[in-house]
């Protein structure tokens, strides 16, 4: 049984088919990346999964349940979790905070008001722990507001993580974020959720990143789900390089022009 | 590497709340009885204000009708004494709390359902439904003329103190600062405790993002509505305590501008650190009294002293005097 599996969903705006149709099925444990054309729907489709946008029409099945109906919240409880392309964090909270939030929200400790937050020693451990493993330890008593755009960003997935989801939805992780430190932010969120045996869906632009981390490649266009493969499947698939690059032939994606 | 993050320091709390508690246990031996009777008006709205803010500078809602709240509290203690004919403070303060937990709860499950303007214009037009009640059905509320509340009706401490006879006016006012400066000092304590809790970082969560708190599970509806009564208890608490000093109660305090008053008190104070609301109360208080003996033109001073502040001064009373601080420190 998949962990995930749409069925014929669907969401319009207006005239636009964001989500057109799509039936797709991710598996337990899977990194699996998703690409396409700007406007290839590829954020709507996380959007409607996650709750941030109803479906027009069809069925989200989640370990083996129908979610189509239940609210953010309740999938969030459910075991998915998502970060954002435009950084969404608590921007006058500590870094320490943005996490320790989570974990409370997880543990659902944030409806206690009779205890001192910081004197919960086990959620501090988690927090600092996490804070270590996205490389953000010594910026935890900064406000979020005053990290650079790539922490920002890990921070961001961070907050995601700490949720311990099952399915784990990342919406450009990188964008907006140097090329150097493209690679790093990359190493740390695919050694964290390889360890953890977490399901990732990404969603991610440059070709190489996505070629080095995936184990499953979805490709999307005009809202429809294009191919679907490994990365030497996509690789070598000229619909998909067409489609992407503009361009066919052997080494679509290693040519540099 | 060390495991404990920095929380706010409760033995730095403890070094500058003790001094101060000491400080104001003492003070009426100190000042006048006039002086003292203002720290008690000041210590009242001060626990008003610090509710107000759970709701401002915690959970980023302006609301302007906390009026309905103060005034439900000291209402209910009017009718409480009126007719009941209850004499005992605390069983006055029981019944303030649990009409305001009512009023609050019912209030507050439809203004949050809105943020924002929507959310503050829902709670000013509910407050002025309680108070077109209380000016219209006079024959029960009194009308323009509200309740009247005599310190000799009521007994504090379980009928260990009643006000009657001779001197009792000097009696009431030393007893009653020591009554409301130990529940001022207890409401400090909880919202305190409140705000550092895992509830209250989870409204300062709500506060900054909304849509990211729902993403990690928070139900931000709910949680704004729990924050909503705390709210309106603290303020009920403040309009019950306020009522016997008084000795009477009208619809002013339901009206409007009383509303806007509340949030005066906390912008003045600094709605964006835990004792603005509380310096700003007392500091408008004072202010209020001394423009009001001083000038018939008292709304004009205030307003003056309003732009001024949110042009010089937008952090307030204690934000700005933090700011200055921290840089006296780095220098």
């Amino acid at each position: 049984m998949a962990l995930l599996e749409t069925i014929d969903l669907k969401r319009y705006f207006g005239e636009t088919r964001a989500v057109d149709n799509v039936s797709l099925k991710i598996e337990e444990h899977e990194f699996v990346s998703l690409v396409g054309p700007n406007g290839a729907g590829k954020t709507s489709l996380i959007n409607v999964i996650s709750a941030l946008l109803s479906p027009e029409s069809g069925r989200i099945i989640f370990k083996g349940e129908d979610i189509t109906r239940l609210s953010v919240t309740q999938r969030v409880k459910a075991g998915i979790a998502r970060s954002f392309q435009l950084v969404n964090v608590f921007d006058d909270l500590t870094t320490f905070d943005n996490v320790a939030l989570a974990i409370f929200a997880r543990q659902g400790k944030t409806a206690h008001l009779g205890s001192l937050a910081h004197l919960d020693h086990e959620v501090t451990r988690e927090a600092v722990a996490i804070l270590d493993q996205f490389a953000l330890a010594p910026k935890r008593a900064h406000s979020a507001r005053d990290l650079s755009q790539g922490e920002r960003k890990l921070l961001d997935v961070a907050l995601a993580y700490s949720l311990r989801p099952k399915l784990l939805f990342l919406d450009e992780p990188t964008s907006g974020v140097s090329t150097r430190d493209k690679g790093q932010i990359m190493d740390t969120i695919a050694s964290v959720v390889r360890a953890e045996g977490i399901t990732a869906v990404i969603v991610e632009h440059d070709m190489d990143v996505v070629f080095k981390y995936s184990d499953r490649i979805v490709v999307m266009a005009q809202g429809t789900v294009l191919a679907q493969g490994t990365p030497d499947e996509i690789r070598s698939n000229e619909q998909v390089a067409m489609v992407l690059l503009g361009s066919s032939g052997p080494d679509a994606f290693t040519r540099k022009d | 590497m060390q495991t404990s993050i920095s929380g706010p320091s409760l033995s730095r709390a403890l070094t500058v709340a003790v001094p101060l508690v000491l400080a104001l246990v003492l003070l009426p031996r100190v000042v006048d009885l006039y002086q003292t009777e203002l720290l008690i008006y000041g210590f009242t709205f001060a626990i008003a204000a610090l509710g107000f803010n759970l709701l401002l500078g915690y959970t980023g809602l302006l609301s302007f009708g906390h009026s309905a709240y103060f005034g439900t509290g000291a209402y209910t203690v009017a009718f409480i004494v009126r007719d009941l004919h209850v004499q005992s403070m605390e069983l006055c303060i029981l019944g303030a709390l649990a009409s305001t937990l009512i009023i609050s709860a019912l209030f507050g499950y439809v203004c949050v359902r809105h943020t924002r303007i929507f959310f503050g214009i829902l709670t000013l037009a509910l407050s002025q439904v309680i108070w077109s009640l209380a000016f219209k059905f006079f024959w029960v509320t009194g009308g323009t003329d509200g309740i009247r509340v005599p310190r000799t009706t009521i007994t504090l401490l379980a009928g260990l103190l009643d006000f009657k006879g001779s001197g009792s006016y000097q009696r009431f006012v030393y007893s009653y600062y020591y009554y409301v400066l130990f529940l001022f000092l207890v409401a400090v304590a909880i919202m305190w405790v409140i705000v550092h809790s895992p509830f209250g970082k989870a409204l300062q969560a709500i506060r900054d993002n909304d849509v990211r708190a729902g993403f990690v599970g928070i139900a931000v509806r709910r949680y704004r509505w729990i924050a909503f009564v705390i709210s309106g208890l603290f303020t009920g608490l403040a309009g019950a305590l306020w009522v016997p000093l008084n000795g009477l109660t009208t619809p002013d305090i339901l009206y409007w501008p009383f509303s806007g008053e509340i949030v005066f008190m906390t912008v003045l104070g600094g709605f964006r650190t835990f004792t603005g609301p509380i310096v700003g109360a007392i500091a408008f208080n004072y202010l209020k009294v001394y423009a009001v003996a001083s000038s018939q033109y008292w709304q004009l001073v205030l307003g003056v002293v309003l732009v001024i502040l949110v042009l010089a001064l937008p952090a307030g009373i204690v934000g700005t005097f933090k700011h200055l601080a921290g840089k006296l420190g780095r220098s």
